[in-house]
Parts: structure tokens; sequence; C-alpha cells
């Protein structure tokens, strides 16, 4: 039968009592790995959701330091993180909240030599990266691995999210086929992101996550969500599976991982120190 | 006929800041035409030196992917809603 504690029980009364869940909806999230690449703006209310329901164990993936300027959006560090590793505020973060999760850190940057090791205890992937390079590929990796990756990508006003399931759907490169060149596209740091479209972004990735494990209702799969904070507008459009996708297509030819080299890729907060630097001169 | 065209934030600079504008045109290829003549700068954000739609912006007629259409020469209609979504990466 189930393993509850009596605490546990309280805990999750709220989640038990929905139909969709109950007792072994709860053992399910209890028993689930699921992996947080990046513990910024999107990681950190994917995180928290998931440690508040009761996800069993959380990997969280960041190689970066808490900046002050990451306060405004990344809601798992706090001002006294500041120069802390994001990966030691997260954890002690989630602890905090529910100290029944079980966080392992990974203090690196996601890259060919390291993804297939990472993500392959995981059963869910939430892709909270800043960068075209770590998007592709954490697509690439987990398509190969045939591991579900909840995807979403934020920037001023806007949040964009899928849920891949390799060869179920479509996964990023089926819908957008090649990374733009340098500087087309500009990241948060240069644009500006509104620190609550990460919380609906990533928030939404948390239900997805946590829909994925329960096995209950419709994922994003085939369907890239759109939200225009500005607009207050969500909208879906249809995407579907490419047959001839590079990498989950019939006859792929992308069988080995690639990294971009994306020159404007720099880790988040070497760029954004200096840009600070830069306005304080 | 006039076409709905949904500008993403990114290309809103162009538009004077409008999130949808009306345009003319039958095919999905006339509306970016149309659009590029009355906001001059977009067709080289949507086109690559080659003439080609860039592979990291899609281009959606009533939310179906043109791909999956007839590409730049599906037909559109009048009160047709047109998406120019491109691909965004932020999220730390």
């Amino acid at each position: 039968m189930f393993r509850f504690t009596e605490e546990e029980i309280r805990r999750y009364s709220r989640n038990i009592i929905l139909q969709e869940v109950g007792g072994i909806g709860q053992q399910k999230l209890k028993d689930a790995k699921v992996l947080v690449v990046g513990a910024g703006g999107l990681g950190s209310p994917a995180a928290f959701y998931l440690a508040a329901a009761g996800v069993g164990t959380i990997g969280i993936v960041d190689d970066d330091v808490v900046d002050l300027s990451n306060l405004q959006r990344q809601i798992l560090h706090r001002t006294e993180d500041v120069g802390t590793p994001k990966v030691d505020s997260a954890a002690r973060a989630l602890s905090a909240l529910n100290p029944g999760v079980q966080v392992k850190t990974y203090r690196t940057r996601l890259g060919a030599g390291n993804v297939m090791d990472i993500i392959r205890e995981y059963d869910v992937i939430v892709d909270g990266v800043d960068n075209f390079s770590t998007r592709y590929l954490l697509n690439d990796a987990c398509v190969m691995a045939g591991k579900p990756l909840v995807d979403a990508g934020i920037l001023r006003w806007d949040g964009m999210m899928m849920t891949i399931k390799p060869r179920e759907g479509p996964c990023y490169r089926c819908i957008f086929p090649e990374p733009p060149p340098p500087g087309v596209i500009p990241s948060c740091q240069e644009a500006g992101v509104i620190g609550a479209i990460a919380g609906v972004m990533g928030t939404l990735q948390a239900l997805e996550a946590i829909k994925l494990i329960l096995g209950v209702g419709e994922t994003l799969t085939g369907r890239l969500l759109l939200f225009d904070a500005l607009e207050g507008r969500f909208r879906q459009v249809n995407a579907a599976r490419d047959p001839n996708c590079p990498v989950c297509g019939d006859h792929p030819t992308i069988t080995e991982l690639v990294e971009y080299d994306l020159a404007c890729d720099l880790p988040f907060g070497v760029a954004a120190g200096s840009a600070e630097r830069k306005i304080e001169q | 006929m006039a076409v709905r065209v949904r500008v993403p934030v990114l290309l809103r600079n162009l538009t004077g800041g409008q999130a949808e504008v009306a345009v003319e045109g039958s095919t999905v290829a006339e509306v970016l035409a149309a659009l590029e003549s009355r906001y001059p700068g977009v067709r080289a954000r949507l086109y690559d030196e080659q003439g080609a739609l860039r592979r990291y912006v899609n281009i959606y007629v009533n939310d179906k992917d043109i791909r999956t259409l007839g590409g730049e020469a599906t037909p559109v209609k009048d009160g047709d809603e047109l998406a120019i979504v491109p691909a965004i990466a932020g999220g730390r």
C-alpha cells in the first residue's frame, strides 16, 4: 500500500482529494524524478510547484551564481543569496518548502559531454534555459533518450511552451528547424522580461510535468501555446511532427549531439554582470 | 480582402507598437509583401538572403502552420488570421 505518513497525508490532502490524483497519484508524484534545467525565471516557479506537489526527486542544473538582477523574477533566490551558486540557494528554498523532497544539484553547464548522463535517471525534463544552443542540445538529447521534455521560452511580455514526447509528437526542431544566428533574437538580458511572465510559463511547465507523471489530461504535445501578456491573450497553434526532422524524423541526420557555437550565448551571469558594471560606470 | 496579421513583440518596433494589423492579400506571400510595403524592414526579418522564410520564424494561418498547408502560396481570405511566431529562448 501507500507509504505515507500522517504528515504527508495532511500536506498533500488537497492533491489527494482530487479525483485525478488520489493516493495512487500522490505515490506516483513521490516516486517521480524531474530534472529542472536552469534555476532561473522559469525553473524557479517550476521547481517550487513540483516540490510543493510532492515530486520525490528534483534535479536542478545551473552553473551560475545569484545576481541582484535575477531577483526580479527568479523567485527561488533571496537577496541574501546574491553571490552564492543558484543550485545551492535553490536546494535551500525547495527543502525549506518541503523537506520530504530529495533535491539533487548539478552545478554545471549542460553540454554534449554531460547531458545524457544527467538526464538518464529522470522521468521528465523541464527546460528553463536561457539560450538557443542549450535548448537545441536538450531537445536533441531528450529525443535520443526518449525522455519527455517540457519546453518554454520567455522574452519581454511573451511566452511560449510545448511538451515534447519524442516520436509521439513534434520536437523543438520540427517547429523551429534551426536556431537563429547570434544576435538576431535578443536575450532577456538585452531585451528585458517581465518577471511575472516567467511565473506564468514556469508554473505551466510544472503543471505539464505533473500531468505527465500522473498520466492525466491532455498535454501540450503537438500544440504550441503562446501567451501575450500585454494583450492578456493565450493562443495555441498546431504543431505537427516533421517526418523530415533532422533529429526525430524518419531518417534522422543528427545522430550525435551537436553544440551550436552561438556567440551571444554567454553564461547569463557573466554577461549580465558586465552590463551592470557598465551602467554603474 | 483584409487579413489580420498578428505581429510578434519582436517586430512591433516596425509596426509602431501595433500587435495586430490588417493587410490585403490573397496568399500568404501577398500578405507578407503588403506588410513589407507598409512597414519597410519586415521582409528582412522574415526572409533570408536567398529569399526563403527564415527557419526560426513560423507563419500560421488560422493557427495552422503554413508548412502543413501550401507554404507561402497558401490562400487566405477576408477575416483570416495570419500569425508570425519567431522562436524565443529566454528562460533564466
